[in-house]
């Protein structure tokens, strides 16, 4: 029989087209990021030190930190909460809410910055009140963590919905009929089920919420050593001509992106082990 | 058993920030100045000079901190309820708002400091490259064929703004009432213009890093700046003859700082800007300054020049917001072609 020929069959056009691939991928992924560092120790690994142990600098790292130590809990528990409410439960509205989850993907950041600023901010609804009585929100931390909330709250529950549904109720069921309390089913049953979809969940909030700038921005007022986390940070010693000090901080940012995709994969790669 | 660890690793990282949130020291006063954007190192500077004569006169120490961003921007957030106790500004249009949208501060605040609150000024001058190839020397060298310009939007940027009214001002000058002569000239520079960047350190970037255009149109203080970052590209500066008289307004925010309890302060923050050691230094970042004992000393960096105001050109700038830079303005007229 007479073999058919299919385009990918020539080999000069397989290799071509691996080469055009490969030269995308080189200039627009792995060029900046090289760049990223180079920039960073252009002037020497001393000079890289100098910035990194800047008072300013280290205050953004440390609240950039913050911001995530709080995000990223809060928004474990509202997603599995989430995702346990409309995976396991039928109620009217319920389609609705999982629409509604998406909202934040949706928003642009700056949409999202501007509508907590409208909300909490001296001139908005409730800022009103907060003035009167001594509370900051907006333009000191607790603003960047509200909006944070908000940016990366789909995150774990768009990880665990698909999962918690296609696995249905049926082990837990088991588990209740059983005996099981609430709590020991959740622990016992639930828990071990979802815990690797969990996890990629929490890492993306985190990077996310360790990345956030449109929304942050908006809402930040832009005090140094106060309220400027680390890719507001960047953008300041960008325009300060600090061209060294703004990449010594984006290569902070770089290296935190690195480990969380390495920890993905490593988890993906324990999860597909696992699952044989 | 990785899920107990996370768990762990998480909840002292908490406990670990907490403790180095919560230990920050705090200092008897603390005064939020919010500044434009341009001005870190100024006021990084100026802060440690009036930090010592505070402790000097009173004996007590004070914390400043400082927010930067455009003006109008950080105008706006201070509408929002950023509690800042002093603006200073470059542009008198951002003082104004706090004013008509906020009530923070009244009407008359340019009358409470000397030079109608502006402590130092600057004016818009040109940044050509080495040896100047194309000969700039004076705004009408601008609407030549072979020139491009880079400067910020006057639509967006009070930088830009400046540029546009020394241009007119030049030309209110040199052609009196003949408007079609005057219209004529501000068509031709602004075609000449290359790129106009939303503000002025995007300007500059595009200027020396992108290597585009003949000229930057800019402050006079920033072009003095970028000669000393960037020596060894020999960069010159242009003074033209004529040009525009910006002002720097600084203003205490009184309903912020009362409610701050840092009326006094705030208020001595900005007195001092005047005093002879903080106008050396004013001088020495570049800004023209009204004490004469220092602009003798400092005379061979700012060549005299016939400066505008904004009343000479305009009237006022309520007057130029509406008649030049609101859309279907004059500028707008100028850019159709």
């Amino acid at each position: 029989m007479k073999h058919q020929q299919r385009i990918g069959d020539q080999p000069w056009l397989r290799r071509l087209l691996i080469l055009s691939a490969l030269t995308a991928i080189g200039l627009l992924l792995v060029m900046p990021l090289v760049a990223i560092f180079a920039q960073a120790f252009s002037a020497g690994a001393g000079v890289f030190w100098d910035n990194l142990s800047d008072r300013y600098t280290l205050h953004a790292i440390g609240l950039t930190l913050l911001v995530a130590a709080i995000t990223v809990p809060l928004n474990l528990i509202f997603g599995v909460f989430l995702a346990w409410l409309v995976t396991r439960f039928e109620f009217i509205g319920r389609k609705l809410l999982i629409t509604l989850i998406d909202i934040p993907f949706a928003v642009s950041p700056v949409v999202a910055g501007l509508l907590y600023l409208l909300l909490y901010g001296s001139n908005g609804w409730l800022g009103s009140w907060l003035m009167d009585h001594d509370l900051q929100l907006m333009f000191a931390w607790p603003g960047i963590v509200m909006v944070t909330v908000f940016i990366t709250c789909p995150f774990v529950a768009r990880e665990l919905i698909p999962l918690m549904q296609q696995q249905g109720s049926s082990e837990e069921e088991a588990a209740v009929s059983l005996g099981a309390n609430g709590w020991q089913m959740f622990r016992r049953v639930t828990l071990p089920n979802i815990q690797w979809a969990l996890l990629y969940g929490v890492i993306l909030t985190n990077a996310r919420a360790v990345g956030e700038f449109g929304a942050v921005a908006v809402v930040s007022g832009n005090i140094r050593g106060e309220t400027n986390t680390l890719p507001l940070h960047v953008e300041l010693l960008y325009q300060d001509y600090n061209l060294v000090g703004a990449f010594t901080s984006a290569s902070l940012l770089a290296s935190l992106a690195l480990v969380t995709l390495v920890i993905k994969s490593l988890l993906e790669w324990r999860q597909h082990r696992a699952a044989h | 058993m990785l899920f107990k660890l996370n768990k762990l690793k998480s909840g002292l990282a908490i406990a670990g920030l907490s403790l180095t949130l919560g230990a920050t020291p705090a200092v008897g006063a603390s005064l939020l100045n919010s500044s434009y954007d341009i001005a870190r190192e100024l006021f990084a500077s100026y802060n440690e000079l009036f930090q010592e004569h505070w402790q000097q006169t009173t004996g007590d120490n004070v914390e400043i901190r400082q927010s930067h961003g455009g003006s109008s921007r950080q105008a706006q957030a201070i509408i929002q309820g950023l509690r800042a106790d002093v603006v200073t500004f470059n542009q008198v249009t951002d003082v104004n708002i706090l004013h008509e949208r906020g009530r923070l501060l009244p009407e008359d605040w340019q009358q409470r400091l000397p030079n109608a609150s502006s402590p130092y000024y600057s004016t818009m001058a040109f940044l050509v490259r080495k040896d100047n190839p194309k000969g700039i020397s004076n705004w009408d060298d601008l609407t030549r064929e072979d020139v491009s310009l880079v400067m910020p939007n006057p639509k967006t940027s009070g930088n830009g703004r400046y540029s546009y009214l020394a241009a007119l001002g030049f030309a209110q000058q040199t052609w009196g009432e003949d408007q079609d002569a005057i219209d004529s000239f501000m068509k031709g520079w602004l075609s000449r213009v290359s790129v106009f960047d939303t503000g002025g350190r995007g300007a500059t970037n595009s200027f020396v890093e992108r290597n585009i255009g003949d000229a930057l149109l800019t402050f006079e203080s920033e072009i003095q700046g970028i000669i000393e970052a960037f020596p060894d590209r020999q960069f010159e500066i242009v003074v033209p003859e004529i040009s525009f008289l910006a002002e720097f307004p600084v203003a205490v925010v009184d309903r912020h700082a009362e409610r701050n309890g840092n009326l006094e302060l705030a208020q001595a923050y900005l007195e001092h800007l005047y005093s002879k050691e903080a106008q050396r230094l004013l001088a020495g970042f570049n800004y023209r300054v009204y004490d004469e004992e220092i602009s003798a000393e400092f005379a061979d960096r700012f060549p005299e020049l016939t400066l505008l105001g904004i009343t000479d050109i305009a009237g006022s700038w309520e007057n130029a917001m509406q008649e030049h830079f609101a859309n279907g303005g004059q500028l707008d007229q100028y850019q159709r072609r």
